[in-house]
């Protein structure tokens, strides 16, 4: 398959990940929305380093995924600290950080 | 043969994008992502990422995700109300989506980049292979891979940070949430399966005997 | 040790006075402090004799000398050093000053006894005798406008010595202020100078200025005139002389050196030190001669109806320095330092007796209080006669001899110069009338109580403490004159200085009769070595007739007041009724304070009044810092709306942003 092909299944995971973040209220899928677009980002990294032949792609798109992993960790530590404290699991609940 | 497999692993993929978002229960939606990850590492293998793809499944859908499930195992995930403030983002933020969807299409498809409408270049023998990932890794890039342990390090000591339970601080007993969660049914603890615990439905008179049986507790006077 | 050195030894002597006295002031117990004080001084004034007897081992040729220890900026063209410059100008001035000073010193150890600031008082003035002798031992205008400052900080910090006190207080700001104005002066006169000459030494510049500048430069003019602001303002001439009568508020000593014998004298040892300066720029000197002259008679016309003591003594100083002025504007530099010499010497023993008369009437400085001492104070009496037959220009006393000094040089020059010669002798008449009224007034007539009190030997002590001139109630802690009066009768480190001074008022004059010797004209001869004018002397025989002239002119005026005072008096009360107005007019001191306050104060207060609301509470509290705060406040106010809290709003701009990010590179491509 000529690899834009690829491309456009990563941009079309990417935006999908994208309106998931912006829709749906509960942090927990918030989360699961973002990992889609670290993988359309790791997808379009894999498929550049097969059109140049190059392995960094493949390097980065495993160093993303740590980096996914370790997002994942502290974001759930922080939702569980939330559930900890009676407070509702809902973005739009949870704004006083604000100016 | 490439190319049928890439239709099925794309739409796979896809598929359980939309799963991820669209579904109410956020259960399902972790369920639903398990398997876009799957098919995204027979995507990785089309690409012939082969430790990529390995890696994917084992770490990335084999650990990240149980943990995902433990987490929302624990918070309980139940449907989402259906009203919600910022109705607007609601409509919005799709239609911001679908704009950048078109817009990325154009810029990959409209503008005359020559390399993505080859299939990649010629195949090396040992490209993608964990022999060639980890000597990369070890010699040129050897710097991201130390900071990535060290990131790993970070966020796990932040994890525990976190998420630990601070003693002394009034709102410290969340042993025993005020109200019993509703759950659904089938959803709840091995004490619930096992029948000792009241889960959701079931008899209140079997749990009179528990709670007769620690008078050590009490239920009434001053906190 | 050679001239230089002494030369150093002048100033070391009272800056090491000052010092040891400051610092040790929780040890001095008793008069040490005096004591140490006055030793200072006298070592210094050993020094200036030490350079004296020196200098005048050399030849005349070689009696310039420079000595410099420090080089201040040569690194940026300047050539500003520590230096000073002793040849006989110098010398003389030190000598003076030194001497003088050491006196005043000694009487100053019984006057302030009592008083709680006695250790701050001597480190005062040992401080003040620094500056002086810094000033006129100075080789540059550098050190010269040092000294200069100092001299005005010394003079603000002793006439507001008696801080508890408001009109001693705002005495000493306005002293301070008009010198300032003269140090502005000095300075800017300075620039115009050194920007032609490129030199701030004395020496080099006097060679450089005929070659420079042509007769009667602009620059040079401006230059002058400005100097001659600097002098103005610190020899109390009109008409920057305010300050002098209300800087009378100091203690007595403080008058007698300060503003009679020393500080006061700057401005004419400035214009005689610059005489190659002036001598080429004729017009400014033209306009120091008739300054000079304005205030001789303006002051003469105020001393005569003053009614407090020491005003009319200050009066009295501000004509006399009027004729130094005159004198050394017109090229008398000899005469006019001769006058200088002798004026201070009667001048502090007039102070110095005033101060006594004062304490005998416990402070009060008014001349309608005080009659008929002449019993009660013998030698104060004698003192003051002595004092004003000098002043009023008697033979065979000193002032007579270089008073007419200077009158027989302008009848000599011509030129116009003559009329000034002329209003010198109406101001010799006024002279001995206004001196001889105060001495009349206080010790003839019948006594008054203080001084019958004192014939019987109980000194007067007012019950309370009032502020003599305006009468309120005072306090009296700390910044007050203290507890006791001394008077010369019974205090002997009052008497001895007293003493000394007359004998030198007395006979201070022989060193130059005309036709017999001409002792500090020779002395001074090479420092002037250069001037034309210096040259011209006027004849033997001249010099006799103008000085038999003055001698009349001044008896006549003691005549005039014996008649008004003592024959007939009621004459005095007569004169005021029929010269009202007149007597209004002088007693207002010609009005100089309102017109001051009227074009100058008044329009500074005003303008810092507009300054302070309109620019700068208007202007930048509210426009330039308001205004910027106002701006960046609103901008923040409108970012801070995009903080909302709502995590997806967030997530939403940040996929707006990326949207046209990518927007932009996919059109731009």
């Amino acid at each position: 398959m000529p690899i834009g092909w690829y491309l456009v299944v990563s941009a079309l995971i990417f935006c999908i990940g994208a309106a998931g973040v912006l829709t749906r209220p509960n942090p927990l899928v918030i989360l699961l929305c973002l990992e889609l677009m670290l993988n359309a980002a790791n997808l379009a990294l894999v498929a550049f380093s097969r059109m140049w032949g190059n392995q960094a792609g493949q390097i980065f798109a495993l160093v993303v995924m740590v980096v996914a992993a370790c997002e994942v960790t502290v974001g759930l530590g922080l939702i569980v600290a939330i559930y900890r404290r009676h407070l509702a699991i809902n973005v739009d609940e949870l704004n006083e950080l604000r100016g | 043969m490439s190319a049928v497999l890439f239709f099925i692993a794309s739409i796979g993929a896809l598929a359980g994008a939309i799963g991820v978002v669209m579904v109410r229960n956020p259960f399902y939606s972790v369920l639903s992502l398990v398997g876009h990850l799957i098919c995204l590492a027979a995507l990785f293998l089309l690409l012939r990422a082969e430790f990529a793809a390995a890696a994917q499944v084992v770490v990335y859908a084999g650990a990240v995700m149980v943990l995902y499930v433990f987490v929302v195992a624990y918070i309980g995930g139940q449907d989402e109300p259906l009203s919600q403030v910022g109705g607007a983002l609601k409509v919005v933020g799709p239609l911001f989506a679908l704009a950048l969807a078109v817009e990325l299409c154009i810029a990959l498809l409209g503008t005359g980049l020559k390399g993505i409408s080859g299939k990649g270049a010629p195949y090396v023998l040992g490209f993608g292979t964990p022999k060639e990932i980890g000597r990369l890794f070890l010699t040129s890039y050897l710097f991201p891979f130390e900071v990535a342990s060290l990131l790993l390090l970070v966020a796990a000591i932040g994890a525990v940070v976190l998420a630990r339970r601070r003693r002394g601080l009034p709102e410290d007993e969340e042993d025993e949430p005020q109200a019993p969660i509703i759950r659904p049914q089938y959803t709840g603890t091995m004490a619930e399966a096992a029948g000792v615990r009241p889960g959701f439905g079931t008899d209140p008179a079997a749990s009179e005997p528990q709670r007769a049986a620690t008078p050590a507790t009490t239920s009434e006077g001053g906190w | 040790m050679s001239t230089t050195t002494f030369g150093w030894l002048i100033l070391l002597f009272p800056l090491l006075g000052c010092v040891v006295v400051a610092l040790g002031f929780r040890v001095e117990r008793g008069i040490s402090a005096g004591v140490i004080g006055s030793a200072a001084i006298a070592l210094s004034f050993a020094a200036s004799v030490g350079a004296l007897i020196s200098i005048l081992g050399r030849a005349d040729s070689s009696r310039e000398l420079t000595s410099s220890l420090w080089n201040y900026a040569s690194t940026v063209g300047v050539d500003a050093k520590l230096s000073i410059l002793v040849d006989p100008l110098s010398i003389f001035m030190a000598l003076i000053v030194s001497g003088v000073s050491t006196l005043i010193h000694i009487y100053s150890i019984a006057y302030m006894k009592s008083d709680r600031g006695y250790v701050r008082f001597f480190s005062y003035l040992n401080f003040f005798v620094f500056s002086m002798l810094l000033l006129v031992m100075a080789g540059n205008f550098l050190l010269l406008i040092v000294g200069w400052a100092f001299v005005g900080a010394a003079s603000y910090l002793l006439i507001s010595f008696w801080y508890r006190r408001t009109t001693a207080t705002r005495a000493g700001l306005k002293a301070f202020v008009i010198n300032v104005v003269g140090d502005v002066g000095l300075v800017l006169g300075t620039f115009f100078i050194f920007r032609h000459t490129g030199t701030l030494d004395f020496l080099k510049t006097f060679h450089a200025v005929p070659h420079v500048f042509g007769h009667n430069a602009t620059d040079l003019v401006a230059g002058c005139l400005l100097l001659l602001v600097g002098a103005a303002a610190k020899s109390a001439q009109v008409p920057l002389h305010t300050w002098l009568p209300d800087a009378m508020e100091g203690p007595t000593p403080v008058s007698a050196l300060i503003h009679a014998a020393t500080m006061v004298t700057a401005g004419v040892y400035l214009i005689a030190r610059m005489h190659p300066l002036f001598e080429v720029a004729t017009t400014a000197a033209d306009v120091g001669a008739i300054m000079g002259c304005a205030t001789l008679l303006i002051a003469a016309t105020i001393a005569i109806v003053q009614t407090d003591l020491k005003r009319v003594i200050a009066y009295s100083t501000m004509s006399q320095i009027g004729y130094m002025v005159m004198g050394v504007s017109v090229g008398a530099y000899s005469a006019g330092l001769f006058h200088l010499m002798t004026h201070a010497f009667f001048k502090a023993l007039l102070f110095m007796a005033a101060g006594s008369l004062i304490s005998a009437m416990g402070g009060e400085q008014s001349l309608d209080r005080m009659r008929g001492f002449r019993r009660a104070m013998p030698f104060t009496f004698i003192c003051f006669v002595v004092g004003g037959l000098a002043l009023s220009g008697l033979p065979p006393f000193s002032g007579w001899l270089s008073k007419d000094d200077i009158i027989a040089y302008l009848d000599h020059r011509g030129g116009g110069f003559e009329i000034l010669g002329i209003l010198g002798y109406v101001g010799a008449l006024m002279t001995g009338i206004y001196t001889f009224r105060m001495i009349f007034r206080a010790f003839f007539g019948e006594p008054c109580e203080e001084a019958r009190d004192l014939a019987q030997g109980h000194l007067y002590h007012p019950e309370s403490g009032f502020n003599p001139g305006t009468g309120e109630l005072e306090d009296a802690d700390v910044g007050f004159p203290g507890p006791e009066h001394h008077i010369a009768e019974r205090d002997l480190a009052m008497k001895v200085p007293m003493a000394v001074l007359g004998v030198l008022a007395v006979v201070g004059g022989v060193l130059q009769i005309p036709g017999v010797d001409a002792g500090i004209n020779r002395f001074l001869e090479p420092s002037f070595a250069g001037s034309r004018l210096a040259q011209l002397d006027p004849s033997t025989s001249s010099a006799w007739i103008g000085l038999i002239i003055g001698g009349l002119i001044g008896l006549a005026g003691i005549g005039i007041a014996y008649r008004i005072w003592i024959v007939a008096p009621g004459t005095s009360a007569r004169l005021q009724t029929r010269f009202g107005a007149l007597q209004t007019f002088f007693y207002n001191k010609w009005y100089f304070d309102e017109l001051i306050d009227f074009a100058v104060v008044r329009p500074s207060q005003w303008l810092g009044g507009f300054t302070e609301s309109v620019l700068e509470r208007g202007v930048i509290a509210g426009g330039v810092t308001g205004g910027t705060l106002g701006v960046v406040r609103a901008f923040s106010a409108t970012v801070r709306r995009l903080q909302t809290g709502f995590l997806r709003y967030y997530a939403a701009a940040m996929l707006i942003g990326v949207f046209g990010m990518a927007l932009y590179f996919l059109i731009s491509a």
